[in-house]
């Protein structure tokens, strides 16, 4: 009995130590700084789940090739201890548990979407780990007073906040007509608070604020409210799901909006699903590889582009590169600190002022990300079929020029 | 602005429209689970998750640059021996057992399908493109998307092929003898395990049309199974079990006044107030029933 007893712990333990494949349980052994990460590697986020960890990893490459972090005179390196997180949050929650107290890490990198970052925000919190996030951007996640979160991306209320205030601004200040339709969650219902306050302050008016369930994949009757309405801009956003559902049924529907505003085109491929029916629209951005950002890492958005193609055969989505930023994030901040002490981490994070290919990165007393806003690109599409995504607002980064209004279906 | 239906009633025939054609669509999936229930007393929970598969071999036809149309023959053949297979593998061994092992065996399969289907085709959503243009009725004010016109035709035509087959063919009559009653079945020489299994086929043959419809209709993705089994389980609730036209009016009825309480309460309520119309009915039903008994006593 005794003897299997042992047989049995010491065929776990070795189990668990190839499963980890880290023999570590601290977060700097030699010269590595063993940083942790729960990312979904499957369940329904998975491919941006693998384009966070493509992110991550393109990072730790170059900070690592490029002669790692200097701290106390010493150079180390990044390593990455990963584990899936289903898309689950009570997973995420249980693996960020298990990644500070079992394998002892005491820096974080952030999962996939607001949801599961909703979840691990309490741990790392609990035990003072210092986060650095690069995909969840809902507001709720900087109204907590968390003190040791930080994401590098614009929060979600943002998302479309450029959208009405150019359409304002094309109606000659005057406020417009909106029309909209949001998921029921987390994020696109703070991308909808974003919408309202918009609406607010220019005076505009909301005549369609329709709710998505989840489950819905028709969203007919709303597009038939808004044919019935005429709306000045149509603002849509339900994840990737709602993306591709809302341009179908715009176009066999043929529904005329002078401006059409979405969030997840870039995740949706909507350009490549849809071709010439994606024209026109708008769409949200984090990030686009013509923003004219730099650093030393990475230099510029297009080489960023051009670099992350040639490493994964396809070209970065913003969820990639925002996860790189935050590995640009964290060496930044350990130099700064010069110290492993997770307190005065987190106090350089806080001080963290910084441009990156990324974008400019400053946190608010909340966490989030205030001095890099949101940018708008349009698919724009010439005579051969070909769309392209091109950046149209802020004016600041424009490569091209707005279509206002959209031309209308009978006219295309 | 709810009542936006009033003021323009034009919006009555559009809503109408659109729910009788989604109606139809989700009744041939429930037309599949009614079928399977009545003969083999299963409830199958991966009815969905067969639907979404039907679905991505339309998708995959469509990424070879076949017309996802042809879909609706192919998926079929390909999702009838998927059927049988699952039968064979799994369903054979529940399915004289009680409700509660066929749900929980179902359960399973259809956990086990959505991680496949994920691992297999990624998570990202997809759709096909049919390229069919709209219909445009009452000087523009009703606009009807044709590959839902297509999609309602074709499950009307798998739903009368399907009446008739049953009714005229040998496997037909050894189906609805099994479902009457499957022990006289047996002893008057039917095969019962060849009929479980071609119910279990044809049904999932059924979801292969549904999914490949689906595909050119709305978006098809590893992990949005669930919302058509829970569509299709309604249905036959509301039709009540071997009732195959009540199956196609409930579909469309249970269709038609989701599309309204969308227009009346806000979408939100939507999904919501078919629930709510599923209990009225049931707590309806259990009174008519207990009536009935009382006049019996």
């Amino acid at each position: 009995m005794k003897i299997k007893n042992i047989i049995i712990t010491f065929v776990s333990a070795l189990a668990l130590l190839l499963s980890t494949s880290v023999v570590s349980f601290a977060k700097v052994v030699g010269d590595k700084i063993v940083l942790g990460a729960a990312v979904s590697l499957t369940g329904k986020y998975s491919s941006n789940g693998v384009h966070t960890q493509n992110g991550y990893n393109m990072a730790v490459d170059r900070i690592n090739s490029m002669g790692g972090i200097k701290v106390g005179g010493k150079t180390y390196k990044f390593d990455i201890i990963y584990y899936d997180d289903e898309s689950n949050p009570k997973r995420a929650a249980q693996l960020a548990e298990r990644l500070i107290s079992q394998d002892g890490v005491e820096f974080m990198l952030g999962p996939y979407s607001s949801g599961l970052t909703k979840a691990m925000a309490p741990v790392t919190e609990k035990y003072g780990v210092p986060m650095v996030e690069a995909n969840g951007a809902s507001r709720s996640l900087f109204t907590k007073g968390y003190k040791y979160l930080f994401a590098v991306l614009a929060p979600a209320n943002l998302y479309l906040d450029v959208a009405i205030r150019t359409a304002v601004e094309l109606n000659g200040g005057k406020g417009v007509k909106i029309a909209q339709a949001f998921e029921q969650d987390a994020f696109s219902q703070d991308v909808r608070l974003g919408i309202l306050d918009a609406a607010k302050e220019t005076g505009s008016e909301i005549i369609i604020d329709d709710k998505l369930p989840k489950e819905l994949n028709d969203m007919a009757a709303t597009l038939a409210k808004v044919k019935a309405t005429k709306p000045d801009v149509l603002v849509v956003s339900g994840h990737t799901k709602g993306a591709l559902t809302a341009i179908r049924q715009i176009a066999e529907m043929k529904v005329d909006v002078p401006m059409l505003a979405m969030t997840h085109c870039d995740a949706a491929k909507l350009s490549k699903q849809h071709g010439k029916n994606a024209q026109y629209a708008l769409c949200a951005s984090q990030w686009h590889k013509t923003l004219t950002y730099k650093d030393e890492w990475f230099k510029d958005g297009m080489t960023y582009d051009a670099d992350f193609t040639k490493m994964f055969g396809y070209a970065p989505p913003y969820q990639a590169a925002e996860s790189s930023a935050a590995l640009l994030v964290f060496k930044d901040a350990f130099e700064r600190a010069n110290s492993f002490d997770q307190k005065k981490v987190r106090d350089a994070l806080a001080a963290t002022d910084m441009q990156t290919f990324y974008g400019n990165i400053k946190f608010a007393p909340g966490g989030q990300n205030v001095s890099k806003p949101m940018v708008l690109f349009q698919v724009i599409c010439d005579s051969s079929g070909k769309c392209e995504n091109k950046v149209v607002a802020p004016l600041k980064w424009a490569s091209a020029k707005l279509i206002h209004p959209v031309p209308k279906w009978s006219e295309r | 602005m709810d009542l936006l239906i009033f003021q323009a009633p034009i919006l009555m025939v559009q809503a109408s429209m659109d729910g009788i054609l989604l109606g139809i669509l989700f009744a041939l999936i429930a037309y599949g689970m009614a079928l399977q229930w009545g003969v083999m007393n299963i409830i199958n929970i991966a009815q969905g998750d067969l639907v979404i598969l039907g679905g991505y071999i339309a998708y995959f036809m469509y990424l070879y640059g076949i017309h996802p149309a042809w879909g609706v023959i192919v998926s079929p053949i390909i999702m009838y021996f998927v059927g049988i297979g699952i039968y064979k593998l799994v369903i054979n061994k529940v399915v004289d057992r009680d409700l509660f092992i066929s749900i929980l065996a179902t359960f399973g399969i259809s956990i086990l399908f959505m991680q496949l289907m994920n691992f297999a085709f990624g998570a990202d959503v997809v759709l096909a493109n049919s390229g069919y243009g709209t219909t445009m009725l009452f000087d523009n004010s009703v606009v009807l998307p044709n590959s839902k016109i297509f999609a309602a035709v074709i499950s009307i035509v798998f739903a009368i092929g399907l009446v008739i087959y049953m009714k005229r063919s040998k496997l037909g009559r050894a189906i609805r003898a099994t479902a009457q009653n499957a022990r006289a079945a047996k002893i008057l020489g039917v095969d019962t395990e060849k009929v479980y299994a071609a119910t279990f086929g044809i049904n999932a043959a059924l979801c292969g049309v549904a999914g490949a419809l689906i595909s050119i209709t709305f978006t098809i993705h590893p992990y949005m199974g669930l919302p058509y089994t829970i569509r299709s389980f309604m249905i036959v609730i509301v039709a009540g079990l071997g009732n195959l036209p009540g199956v196609a009016l409930s579909g469309m009825g249970l269709g038609v006044f989701e599309e309204f309480a969308d227009y009346i309460l806000g979408t939100e309520f939507r999904i919501g107030s078919v629930f709510l119309l599923l209990v009225l009915i049931l707590v309806y039903r259990r009174f008519k029933l207990s009536k009935k008994r009382e006049y019996l006593k």
